[in-house]
């Protein structure tokens, strides 16, 4: 929080004191109401203590729509960068008969199909139904290098704001206007759309009635104050209603909410709704693709396996040579592998084995295998074992025992075999070894699958690989469980079981075939790369595109709800020391004895009413930057942060009135005209 | 033996009883609860009152259940006041004046025992075991049904139906109240209270005056009063009185007695939750509040003693200073309100304990069943301001606690300190209510914030010094004795209809565990500052200023 973001805050915090607004705070209305009619006799009868009470007051309500404020102002400037980038897009729609017409975006509507070219504007949301483009989403995701969509498959869909870069697509329409992605994006960062959460509900409900019970508290006080021979001033006891209520979380609380969903968007996630924040709070069940989460999205040659009857650097050339115009990662890994093996020299120098001029065979997924064809007639493959066996077969040759052993040795241990087999001219083919393909999981995934285990919660790796395979990984990973071959249907089921046993479940997702699964799981995180169907259906959106981008998340959720808790507890701890501050100096005239309660030796009643009402709206300011930063967030077991955070905020609570109304006592004891 | 000696051993023994006593007895209302079969005396009463006893009613219907039997008791046990100069056995008593009866019916009907008659004046045999012991057993019971269907809340999952109030209500008294309060009358005869049926004597006084000396049922009245935490006694002197607690061991057994169920129903939360760690987290929540009670008002009690009588002005010889603090701290605690020794007269921070003891709510370890259900609720809004701070929505024992519990559970803490402290402050606003107070200055404000308290806590506890027995006394204490039992129970109630229908959450290393040292000193805390935080205030002005001047 800097000055300009206050500065900016501050028209708004006043506007905000229309009691329309208020109201919405039960805790910030009843301040409401004590500076009104704090104000009134302040003006009846003008004293330093009384005039001093109701400007505290107003400042408290002040306070906290300052609070509410700072935390949509950061919206609002997002919103309007975001602004920028849809005024005055004009679409090149086509008209029925092949012809083009000139509209404004504004006007498009669902199933048109519009144009657009290199160093256009796209001009709604939309699928590619034509063509191919590289686009400059950084408008939406702020990422500046350019993605490439295309129609058909899972890269078709493209977001209204964004500029085609290259080559020219056709779009059809798929949102109505001021109903797009970046509409919505504006109305979420601007938080117009916000509304209160099941559990902002629940606080809020129980914040009411706690004030409740302290206006009962302070209503019954005066009969008894009476009774004592020391009525009370009304200003006295709005002073003592306003100092016992919630106000610190009462004002913070919507800031708190606001800050949640703002931090998901400087991570780049979009939240459809608060309600998905918190329930990411509450996730226990963490469905993790395999691919991308969980290891890097490319397997890598890990070791080279002779058959008997073949060297090593035979195999390595072979193995060399076959990958050495494969363009996939896998293949550039087997030259990798091959070559700090044996070095370039050893593999390169068989002349019968020169690639000049040679025939490459393309990977194909009826073939299953790759190759190249050399001049001097020398045939190299390597693919599943499968394909390679049915090729060697197919010439006639011989499959040499123990291959079929050595490559399901090899899946069992979670890796991929590749088989590497040759024929030479005018002899059956013969099978040379097998190349081990390993996933690599990323590093670091197996600590923050154990910090997740610590938390409570279970990471499930999903993966289409065989459950050998998938097993392997998914130890070597240190998830919990792994669902294999892993079909739509069958993670939808998962997910349903999950639920069924109280547990709330969180996915990524980008297919359109992933759609239904991200509807049903309490956390669906769509890619922002996905299909519009995809997006759709989840509740969340991934800008980045970066599935791992979920553990944050619910980081993200559960410190939104801790923030809540702690705050809520800083300010019922909070009472205590306003106690000891105000009810001696209410009664230490009809009861000198009651001067011991005065722990903190404060200078005069009227001090010490006023320095209690004074940390009361301090306090507010002083904790907004911590509602919107969240307060830290350890990833630990419950029992661990509970103990942290009782000690933090609980204590601490209890202790920082203590120390805060007396140093302000000692500037307030020196007020011209304080009794 | 010393009077501390004599206490320490008592306070020994009362422990050493709870601790062999509260896990089969605990175990056995569970059992109770659960059992699938009815006695054959259960079964000819459910015929009699034309109840299915497989029957299982949800929340509304056995709310329904509990109004309408507290009402209908209520009825009956006013008009047989009313009409006891008329029915036989009136052995000349005087009857109650109309407001009096009401509060007195109320009173006995909401486990109060606020008794703003003199006890053997107002009441004659007749009323005193047809209508008081009564409903010493069924409110008790009352109380009991209410609890094990908040226990049954938590315990199942996606239900509808909570069990049948008839069968809470007659297996209660058949199988748990009655057999141990039998036991109880035969060892407090033994221990020489008296029971008959005997006519009152009059007998001339060492000072000249004729004395009425009536005797009773008593010893059979005695232990349900202890038992079912009711309070209300025999005499107007109640358990100081010699024919209902003549001698330390009585005093030790009636103590016992008032602690022995609400001690042992969280062993009857664990096993039916089936959970057992979370029943001793109950379990020492509640011992620690009654150790802490005992403890200041020993110590208060026993540094008090200033004036020439030391600080056995009010109390019994026989019980000594030890033996009445423990005894007043328990009766407190327990919203019994039995009294061996006059509270008026205990030092100011003594007595402001025992008010505090009320203030809290009745869970240290509070009434039969009430007790239990009242530290549920504060086990609830521990859960979540505490699971809040654990970044997951709070839930206890694998049950959300959203919008809906929380709002029973608040408005359930709010309900008895908004009826005690709206009744005191209303009481010293309004003249005529003021003359009823025997002291001025903190002591009088102390006895009508004590009136009020212990009125809306259903305690019954009398302070001493009020001169209740007025118009408004009695009409505003049996508002708050009224709304102070029922809008609870309504609220609980519904709280466990909505647990009840939830699934149940598997708990993770994330749930905040509800079963630690560290939760149990957060349920404290809670409990004392929800409670401190409301009454502080006001006890400000009365004990505190007091001791302070």
């Amino acid at each position: 929080m800097n000055r300009q973001t206050l500065r900016s805050a501050l028209p708004d915090a006043f506007r905000k004191l229309d009691p329309r607004h208020v109201w919405r705070s039960p805790v910030i209305f009843v301040v409401w109401v004590g500076s009104v009619l704090t104000t009134v006799l302040a003006i009846l009868h003008p004293s330093t203590f009384t005039i001093a009470v109701a400007l505290w007051l107003w400042a408290t309500v002040l306070f906290a729509n300052v609070a509410e404020a700072v935390a949509e102002g950061r919206g609002k400037a997002q919103a309007a960068s975001l602004r920028a980038t849809r005024t005055g897009t004009t679409a090149r729609r086509l008209a029925k008969d092949g012809g083009e017409d000139i509209v404004a975006g504004a006007d498009l509507r669902i199933g048109d199909t519009v144009v657009v070219e290199a160093g256009e504007v796209i001009p709604g949301d939309g699928e590619v139904i034509e063509g191919v483009a590289s686009v400059d989403e950084s408008a939406v995701t702020g990422e500046s290098a350019p993605v490439i969509r295309e129609s058909g498959g899972d890269r078709s869909a493209v977001t209204g704001g964004t500029t085609v870069l290259s080559d020219r697509i056709v779009v059809r329409i798929t949102t109505r206007p001021g109903e797009s992605f970046i509409d919505r994006m504006i109305a979420l960062v601007e938080g117009a759309e916000r509304q209160r959460t099941p559990n902002e509900i629940a606080l809020t409900i129980l914040l009411t009635t706690l004030t409740i019970v302290f206006l009962v508290t302070v209503m019954a006080l005066q009969p008894f104050a009476g009774y004592s021979g020391k009525e009370q001033s009304v200003v006295v006891l709005v002073a003592l209603l306003v100092c016992l209520i919630p106000t610190t979380i009462g004002a913070l609380l919507s800031a708190i909410g606001i800050a949640g969903m703002d931090r998901l968007v400087q991570h780049n996630v979009l939240a459809m709704s608060g309600r998905a924040v918190e329930a990411a709070g509450d996730v226990s069940t963490l469905l993790l693709d395999k691919t991308g989460t969980i290891t890097l999205g490319n397997r890598r040659a890990s070791q080279l396996l002779p058959l008997p009857g073949t060297t090593e650097i035979e195999l390595g050339r072979a193995a060399y040579i076959a990958s050495l115009a494969d363009p996939t990662p896998e293949g550039r890994s087997i030259v990798d592998l091959a070559v700090s093996q044996h070095g370039p020299e050893a593999l390169g120098g068989v002349p019968e084995l020169s690639t000049t001029d040679a025939e490459l065979v393309e990977f194909s997924a009826q073939t299953r295998m790759s190759g190249i064809d050399l001049p001097s007639g020398i045939s190299l493959r390597k693919g599943a074992g499968s394909a390679i066996v049915a090729w060697v077969g197919g010439t006639g040759g011989q499959v040499p025992a123990g291959t079929t052993e050595l490559v399901d040795g090899i899946a069992a241990d979670g890796a991929t075999p590749l088989v590497v087999a040759e024929q030479r001219p005018g002899r059956p083919a013969a099978v040379l070894g097998v190349v081990r393909l390993k996933d690599i999981v990323k590093p670091g995934i197996a600590e923050r699958f154990a910090t997740l285990r610590a938390m409570g919660i279970r990471t499930v790796m999903v993966t289409g690989d065989n459950r050998l395979t998938a097993q392997a990984i998914g130890r070597e990973a240190g998830v919990d469980d792994v669902l294999a071959e892993a079909t739509p249907e069958e993670k939808m089921r998962l997910i349903r079981t999950e639920q069924e046993g109280g547990r709330l479940v969180a996915m990524t997702g980008d297919g359109t075939n992933d759609a239904p699964a991200l509807a049903q799981a309490d956390v669906g995180v769509a890619m922002n790369s996905g299909t519009s169907a995809a997006k759709e259906a989840g509740n969340m959106v991934d800008l980045d595109s970066d599935p791992t981008k979920l553990i944050d998340i619910v980081g993200i959720g559960k410190q939104l709800l801790i923030t809540r808790g702690a705050l809520t507890t800083f300010s019922v701890a909070n009472d205590v020391a306003k106690y000891f501050a105000i009810i001696p100096a209410m009664f230490v005239g009809v009861f000198p004895g009651l001067s011991a309660l005065n722990i903190m030796r404060l200078a005069s009643p009227d001090s010490a009413i006023l320095s209690a009402v004074i940390f009361n709206a301090l306090i507010i300011i002083a904790l907004i930057p911590l509602a919107l930063k969240g307060v830290r967030y350890i990833p630990s077991g419950a029992e661990a942060l509970l103990r942290r955070n009782i000690l933090v905020y609980g204590l601490g609570g209890i202790v920082t009135p203590f120390v805060g109304i007396k140093l302000i006592d000692l500037f307030v004891s020196h007020l011209p005209g304080l009794s | 033996m010393s009077d501390a000696a004599a206490g320490l051993l008592t306070i020994g023994v009362v422990v050493a009883l709870l601790a062999i006593t509260h896990v089969p007895l605990g175990n056995w209302m569970a059992r109770v609860f659960t059992d699938e079969t009815d006695w054959r005396v259960e079964r000819t009463v459910y015929r009699a009152v034309g109840v299915d006893p497989r029957n299982e009613q949800t929340w509304r219907s056995y709310a329904a259940s509990v109004l309408a039997f507290s009402g209908v008791s209520l009825v009956v046990l006013f008009l047989l006041i009313v009409l006891q100069k008329h029915l036989p056995l009136a052995q000349g008593t005087d009857g109650m004046g109309l407001t009096t009866a009401v509060n007195t019916a109320i009173s006995f009907v909401t486990n109060t025992n606020w008794q703003s008659y003199a006890g053997e004046v107002g009441t004659g045999p007749l009323v005193q075991t047809v209508g008081l012991a009564v409903q010493n057993f069924v409110s008790a019971a009352v109380g009991l049904a209410v609890a094990i269907v908040v226990i049954r809340g938590v315990s199942r999952r996606s239900a509808t139906t909570l069990g049948n109030f008839w069968v809470d209500l007659v297996r209660g008294v058949t199988r748990i109240l009655l057999p141990i309060s039998l036991v109880a009358a035969v060892l407090l005869v033994a221990g020489g209270v008296i029971q008959n049926l005997a006519s009152p004597e009059t007998i001339a006084g060492l000072a000249g005056h004729d004395q009425v000396i009536r005797g009773g049922l008593v010893a059979s009245q005695e232990a349900i009063k202890e038992l079912g935490t009711n309070g209300g006694g025999y005499f107007n002197a109640n358990s100081a009185h010699p024919f209902e607690n003549p001698n330390p061991v009585t005093n030790l057994v009636e103590i016992l007695l008032m602690l022995v169920v609400p001690f042992a129903l969280p062993r009857t939360f664990g096993v039916m939750v089936g959970d057992r760690r979370q029943g001793w987290t109950l379990l020492g929540f509640a011992a620690t509040l009654w150790a802490a009670g005992v403890a200041l008002v020993t110590w208060a009690e026993v540094h008090a003693a200033v004036a020439a009588t030391g600080s056995m002005e009010g109390k019994e010889v026989r019980f000594g200073v030890w033996g009445s603090a423990l005894f007043g701290a328990t009766s407190t605690g327990t919203s019994t309100g039995a009294v061996n020794s006059m509270h008026e007269s205990y030092s100011p921070l003594g007595g402001g304990v025992l008010l505090v003891n009320m203030a809290l709510g009745e869970i240290s370890p509070g009434g039969v069943g009430s007790g239990l259900y009242g530290i549920v609720v504060i086990a609830v809004l521990t859960v979540f301001l505490a699971g809040l701070m654990v970044g997951r929505t709070p839930e206890y024992l694998g049950k959300r606690i959203g919008r809906p519990e929380i709002t029973m559970a608040a408005l359930y803490a709010v309900v008895t300190p908004t009826l005690a402290l709206a009744g005191a402050a209303a009481a010293v606003a309004y003249p005529t209510a003021r003359e009823s107070m025997l002291a001025s200055g903190p002591h009088g404000l102390t006895e009508v914030l004590y009136a009020y308290t212990s009125a809306a806590n259903n305690n019954g506890s009398a302070f001493a010094g009020l001169s209740a027995d007025t118009p408004w006394f009695n009409l505003t204490l049996g508002a708050g004795m009224l709304l102070g039992r029922f809008l609870p129970m309504l609220l609980v109630l519904a709280l466990a209809g909505r647990l009840a229908a939830q699934s149940r959450r598997p708990v993770t290393a994330g749930t905040m565990p509800t079963h630690t040292p560290l939760f149990l000193g957060l349920l404290v805390g809670v409990a004392i500052i929800v409670a401190g935080l409301t009454y502080f205030p006001a006890i400000a002005l009365g004990p505190i200023a007091e001791a302070l001047s």
